[in-house]
């Protein structure tokens, strides 16, 4: 691979790889959201039957369908890049949440919660200065 | 009852997250975006054994977090969750032989610290 090759590819794996963190972060953040407005007050979830007719409620099968697009980009993005890059990466969700929580429901965000924020984002800075990926890799084979 | 949860959930959560990754790194980098490439992958790990362990754990961890929302606040469900990440980055190093560098423990340590701080 000559250097140009190798210089391009980097690109396009980081690329890829931050695209893939957005739609990672976004889903789950969206999608615990709408959980938590969907799903009914405690007591109800008593018997197994219980969870899987609450899966069908409009607010709880749009937060699934988002957990689930999630899980699926979490897999994309696992295919190259280590769990622990990935881990501290997505953990700007946590950020998101509070976020959300106070654009949508009107929560207020702490000076405690702000320092929370920033801490995660100093260490999710950290974390992406380096490569994505370290372990030995297996290449993909008739892709 | 909550911590009971708490304790599945991140059981859970480490177990499918940690087989999750090693599944993913024997399957191969994803290039090919398109629609069918996508079910032409999707195909193969459905035949993955760890991807399918993987499946088991994280269903369990997802009705262990839907219980856990339905009994404490989401501002309480989300940060525990936390913990997983200190044993799964434990386990990324000696399990998934990735190299995890200084750069890297110093920012998960940080992220930790962020959470925590998020969540109480």
């Amino acid at each position: 691979m000559t250097s140009e090759a190798a210089r391009l590819r980097r690109k396009t794996l980081r690329w890829k790889t931050w695209i893939c963190v957005v739609v990672v972060v976004l889903s789950n953040a969206f999608g615990d959201f709408f959980m938590k407005r969907g799903l009914p007050d405690s007591a109800r979830l008593s018997t197994p039957l219980d969870y899987i007719a609450t899966l069908f409620q409009p607010w709880v099968a749009l937060g699934v369908g988002l957990l689930i697009l999630w899980q699926l980009s979490r897999m994309a993005l696992l295919s190259w890049a280590d769990l622990s890059y990935v881990l501290p990466v997505t953990s700007v969700g946590y950020v998101a949440v509070a976020l959300i929580g106070k654009g949508l429901l009107g929560e207020e965000i702490t000076p405690r919660r702000w320092a929370g924020i920033v801490l995660i984002m100093a260490g999710v800075a950290l974390v992406s200065v380096g490569s994505p990926s370290t372990a030995p890799t297996v290449q993909a084979v008739g892709e | 009852m909550k911590w009971l949860l708490v304790a599945l959930m991140v059981g859970a959560t480490t177990a499918g997250e940690v087989l999750q990754a090693a599944g993913m790194r024997r399957h191969g980098e994803i290039h090919d975006f398109r629609l069918g490439a996508i079910g032409r992958a999707l195909a193969l790990l459905a035949r993955n054994r760890f991807v399918i362990g993987s499946a088991v754990c994280m269903a369990i961890s997802f009705f262990a977090f839907m219980k856990l929302l339905s009994v404490s606040e989401l501002s309480f469900a989300v940060p525990v969750s936390a913990v997983s990440y200190v044993m799964e980055t434990v386990l990324a190093k000696y399990v998934l032989k990735e190299r995890v560098s200084g750069l890297r423990w110093a920012g998960a340590l940080l992220v930790i610290g962020g959470v925590v701080l998020v969540s109480t």
